[in-house]
């Protein structure tokens, strides 16, 4: 019996022993050996939260607020954490009726149950401080904050741009952004979308088993800042871009002004335009849709995007290419007599201006001298063997002018314009065609169609004498004076300095005593050209080119009105109060720019 | 081999056990403390809001209750043994009628703002009334008819306990089965006990039909090894009818007898089932606590899965998660070993000990601790079906720890006497 239950003590023990055996290696299996309870373990407690970084601001060129952030406040809720609560309540102060407020419920649950998701975007900020007085009645609700942009004046939409929520494909293209993120689609907003979007930050929270946040992972030392979006500073002059908006109200039109030396862009207005306003937040999916199907199409930007026949302007251009290729000098005369230039039985009417030079030609805008110089120009059969090379070589000298071509800058969704190939008009006139074909191009009529940008940049080359810098409308990044220079390399045209000169000549006469007198300024000497743009659709186009001072510019400016008529009567008053505008910094015209700002084109 | 009244000067009371369950208490203390703290954040020490301040209220009172045990006579307690029998059996069927309830359990009596389960009172009574009553059978006739008694004193408190639906309560009783054993438990029982329950498991995890056929190929190989001895042929044919009606009545106990949280309790140790959400979600996060805490854990004070409440009761049941995840596998050792050696050394002594009364009582406790630690450890670890019951002297809880430092003190007391 003693030796049986000594036996059996020891068979306890032996018991014991496997089963602490086994216990261990099981610990030592789940503790040491089995790494995935630690990702389990990090998963399950720690939450990501990412931090939107503010957006940067951008300011005028002088410093004064174009577009800054305004806070918002949505809704969210996490479905597992709604208790009863008081609907009737909840519906009152969202004005949701109960079915609506079921279905989103709903929603909500069916997308997950533990993920927080919106209830309501953008709720007003009364109702934001009602609810956050009441959170505690409404269990598993709360309201998270977020930025919107907001623009204190209603101004530039076309440049400055929107940001909306990002779609699949920038999700796709960039594995920064997740849904739900913001995006620049437009305008400065899409070109500089990365120094403005700043950088996202993230926090480690610790969260317990009904995902309630409890405090900082590893006391926040893992917590990534998120960096506040760079401001930027834009080339436009904010007042400038409101005087000109107010000028084109109640017309169709363009006005692009440009600092010759910098190309920076002082204003580019496109009327009709809208409020940047009321594409932001909750009401923009609706303003949108109205914008888009209003027959005025607000959201077309005419300064980059319709092209038009540039009318006279355009002689400004052939002048310097006739020159350029010793078809003419500036002492060069042709006579104008007969009603115009002739070609078979087809007139392009003038007013028998008699022997002029390009001086008179340009300050009285007379068809024949250009007509005559083009079809010269084209005919130039001892340095040209045919039509092709001889327009070719025309094309070649639009194209160091900034024509044919987009700048490809910081602008939204620039047009190259319309001007023909030589392959279009062999095709056309079947290879039988010659300068007086094609003769309307010299006096902007006819085939060329190009953007007011691209007319505006030509008036540029001009006033620096045969260059450009690339138009674009952001100056400095981050700090006001930190310049932009992506874009200030010169690009210099094909023709000679001292035919600027001569055309420019041309230009002052325009205004002192031609067809452009009333873009005069006093004090300030201003070169000029009126054009009047034939359109099939209706009245002409009133358009004005301008650059001032004339020995000294520091603007210049291309004005277009649709329908507006004689370019002397609407666009060039236009060009001339912008400019006194920029360079006076006032307007002592007061009576011609309350009836410009009046005046309604139909 | 030492006289009485020599034991009393050279050995006095065991220091070892008095260490181990210092040791032990201390642990128990320490980690209570850190999963009331959320990392980072310390908290006042006497703060008696808490259930560490209430924890150290239940340890300073359980330090007064052990010394009192050592200073007195170790023979009125077991005078006593049958009076207290029946005193816890009275508060546990008194719980019946006015307990509280708390996690389905219908086991607690308020008094106040404390609460005190008879249950773990009972576990001694009936291990003390135990070896008191084996001790006192001399007679031959006695002897005969004892295992009725024992059988008795037994499972009178495991159906009180099963009218509780405190079936993790009801399994320690059990244990006594390791007392048995050691006195002499034929070793048949055994035999039978492992069959049944390979049985039940099989029948459990896939269905009658391996069971069947499991328990006919062994009666295939009997009847064929034992051609010689044609009288046991009936018993063994008996035996096999037994075995088929056990199997069949294995499902229709496990489909009738438990509730449906347990089933699916057994279902996912079976790996029948699996839903991390829902009934697995206890289970699960006891292992990812466990198993996130490594060689070295992550510190004291610094585990997060405890700390933000993902492992439910997480300073009484689920304790074990809280030093698995903070003291990693070093902790899961230090703690083993201390188990470990509080249960040999309550084995050595009684074997040692010339009295049989303390062999019986040792060997009563030693079998209480043995399945209190195996089934917590186990239930934690995802061995075993999540079964609730503390692991002793760590786990909060005033009963608890009571009904544990009178079991260790007596047993002390009365093998120093």
């Amino acid at each position: 019996m003693a030796i049986d239950n000594g036996k059996r003590y020891f068979i306890i023990l032996v018991f014991l022993g496997i089963l602490f055996g086994l216990y261990t290696i099981r610990l030592f299996n789940l503790q040491v050996l089995n790494n995935s309870y630690k990702d389990k373990a990090v998963k399950n407690a720690i939450r990501e939260i990412t931090i939107h970084p503010a957006r940067g601001f951008i300011y005028d060129r002088n410093d004064s607020l174009l577009v800054y952030n305004d806070a918002a406040y949505d809704l969210m809720i996490i479905p597992k954490d709604i208790r009863a609560f008081d609907t009737a309540e909840l519906c009152r102060v969202l004005d949701m009726n109960v079915v609506e407020v079921r279905t989103r419920l709903k929603k909500a649950a069916d997308y997950s149950k533990s993920v927080a998701s919106l209830f309501k975007q953008q709720i007003s900020k009364e109702d934001y401080g009602y609810l956050q007085e009441k959170m505690s009645e409404f269990p598993g609700f709360f309201v998270q904050n977020r930025t919107l942009r907001s623009y204190p004046q209603p101004i530039a939409a076309h440049i400055l741009g929107y940001v909306s929520e990002v779609d699949e494909r920038d999700v796709e293209n960039d594995n920064y952004y997740a849904m739900g993120d913001y995006i620049g689609k437009s305008g400065i907003e899409k070109a500089y979308e990365p120094i403005l979007r700043g950088v996202k930050g993230k926090e480690k929270k610790l969260v317990d088993v009904h995902n309630r946040v409890v405090g900082d992972f590893a006391e926040g030392t893992e917590n990534i800042q998120a960096v506040p979006g760079t401001s930027i500073w834009s080339t436009l002059d904010m007042q400038l871009q409101r005087l000109g908006e107010e000028l084109m109200s109640g017309k169709r039109g363009s006005i692009v002004a440009i600092e010759p030396k910098t190309g920076e862009i002082l204003c580019l207005v496109s009327s009709p335009n809208y409020d940047p306003n009321l594409l932001v937040g909750t009401a923009r999916p609706k303003n949108y849709s109205k914008l888009a199907q209003d027959p005025q199409k607000p959201l077309f930007n005419r300064a980059l995007q319709a092209a038009y026949p540039p009318g006279s302007t355009f002689k400004l251009a052939n002048g310097l290419i006739a020159l350029q290729e010793h078809i003419i000098t500036p002492s060069s005369i042709y006579g104008c007599s007969g009603g115009g230039y002739r070609i078979g039985s087809h007139v392009v009417h003038c007013h028998n201006c008699g022997g002029l030079n390009i001086y008179s030609a340009i300050q009285r805008s007379c068809n024949t001298f250009f007509c005559r110089a083009y079809y010269n120009i084209l005919s130039n059969r001892v340095k040209y063997k045919n039509i092709d090379e001889a327009y070719n070589a025309w094309l070649g000298y639009m194209e160091s002018m900034g024509f044919l071509k987009v700048f490809d800058t910081d602008l939204p969704y620039e047009l190259k314009g319309r001007i023909p190939t030589s392959e279009y008009f062999d095709k056309k006139y079947n290879n039988s065609w010659n300068g007086n074909t094609v003769v309307s191009m010299g006096i902007g009529q006819g085939e060329a169609a190009v953007t007011p940008l691209q007319m505006a940049n030509m008036l540029a080359v001009i006033a620096n004498e045969g260059y450009y810098i690339r138009p674009h409308v952001v100056r400095a990044i981050g700090h006001r004076d930190s310049l932009n220079t992506q874009f200030n390399n010169k690009i210099y045209s094909t023709i000679e300095p001292q035919h600027f000169r001569t055309v420019l000549q041309g230009m002052k006469q325009v205004v002192t005593s031609g067809t452009g007198r009333s873009a005069q300024i006093t004090g300030i000497e201003v070169a000029g050209k009126t054009g009047t743009a034939q359109n099939p659709h209706g009245r002409d186009h009133s358009v004005f080119a301008l650059i001032a001072p004339a020995d000294n510019p520091k603007i210049v400016v291309f004005c277009l009105v649709e329908n507006g008529g004689f370019g002397a009567t609407v666009a060039c008053p236009i060009a001339s109060l912008i400019a006194e505008y920029y360079i006076n910094r006032k307007i002592e015209r007061t009576d011609l720019e309350k009836r410009m700002k009046e005046l309604s084109i139909k | 081999m030492p006289t009485l009244e020599n034991s009393k000067i050279t050995k006095g009371f065991d220091v070892k056990l008095i260490g181990y369950y210092f040791a032990l208490v201390f642990i128990g203390w320490m980690t209570i403390y850190s999963t009331c703290c959320i990392q980072g954040v310390s908290l006042p020490i006497f703060d008696f809001n808490q259930l560490y301040g209430k924890q150290m209220i239940w340890i300073i009172t359980s330090f007064v209750m052990a010394a009192i045990i050592l200073l007195i006579d170790g023979r009125i307690i077991q005078h006593y043994a049958y009076f207290f029998y029946l005193f816890c059996l009275f508060l546990m069927v008194l719980v019946l009628f006015i307990g509280a309830e708390i996690n389905g359990a219908k086991s607690w009596i308020k008094i106040g703002s404390f609460s005190i389960q008879p249950t773990e009172f009972m576990k001694f009574a009936t291990a003390l009334t135990l070896a008191k009553f084996m001790q006192e059978g001399k007679t031959a006739t006695q002897r005969r008819y004892m295992w009725i008694w024992q059988f008795l004193l037994i499972i009178i408190p495991v159906i009180v306990v099963m009218l509780q639906h405190d079936a993790g309560s009801a399994l320690v009783f059990a244990s006594f089965i390791i007392l048995f054993y050691r006195e002499g438990l034929s070793n048949e029982f055994i035999v039978f006990g492992i069959i049944a329950a390979t049985l039940a498991i099989v029948t459990l995890f896939s269905n009658e039909i391996y069971s069947i056929a499991l328990v006919s190929i062994a009666f295939i190989a009997i009847m064929i090894f034992n051609q010689q001895q044609r009288k046991k042929y009936g018993r063994n044919i008996l035996l096999y009818f037994l075995c088929i009606v056990f199997i069949f009545s294995v499902n229709l106990f496990y489909e009738k007898g438990f509730e449906p949280h347990q089933k699916q309790r057994i279902d996912t140790i079976l790996g029948k089932t699996s839903d991390p959400l829902g009934a697995d979600f206890n289970l699960n996060q006891s292992k990812i606590a466990i198993g996130s805490g490594g060689f070295f854990g992550k510190g004291y004070l610094n585990g997060t899965q405890t700390k933000l409440k993902f492992v439910p009761e997480q300073s009484t049941d689920f304790i074990f998660c809280a030093i698995g995840e903070e003291w990693g596998f070093l902790g899961t050792l230090v703690v083993f070993g201390l188990y470990g050696a509080l249960i040999l050394r309550i084995l050595k002594l009684s074997e040692k000990n010339r009295n049989p009364f303390v062999r019986y009582y040792g060997y009563g406790i030693a079998g209480i601790f043995i399945v209190h630690f195996f089934i917590n450890i186990g239930m934690t670890t995802g061995i075993l079906p999540i079964i609730g019951i503390p692991l002793p002297l760590i786990s909060y809880g005033g009963s608890s720890l009571w009904a544990f430092t009178m079991m260790l003190f007596c047993f002390i007391k009365f093998n120093d006497n």
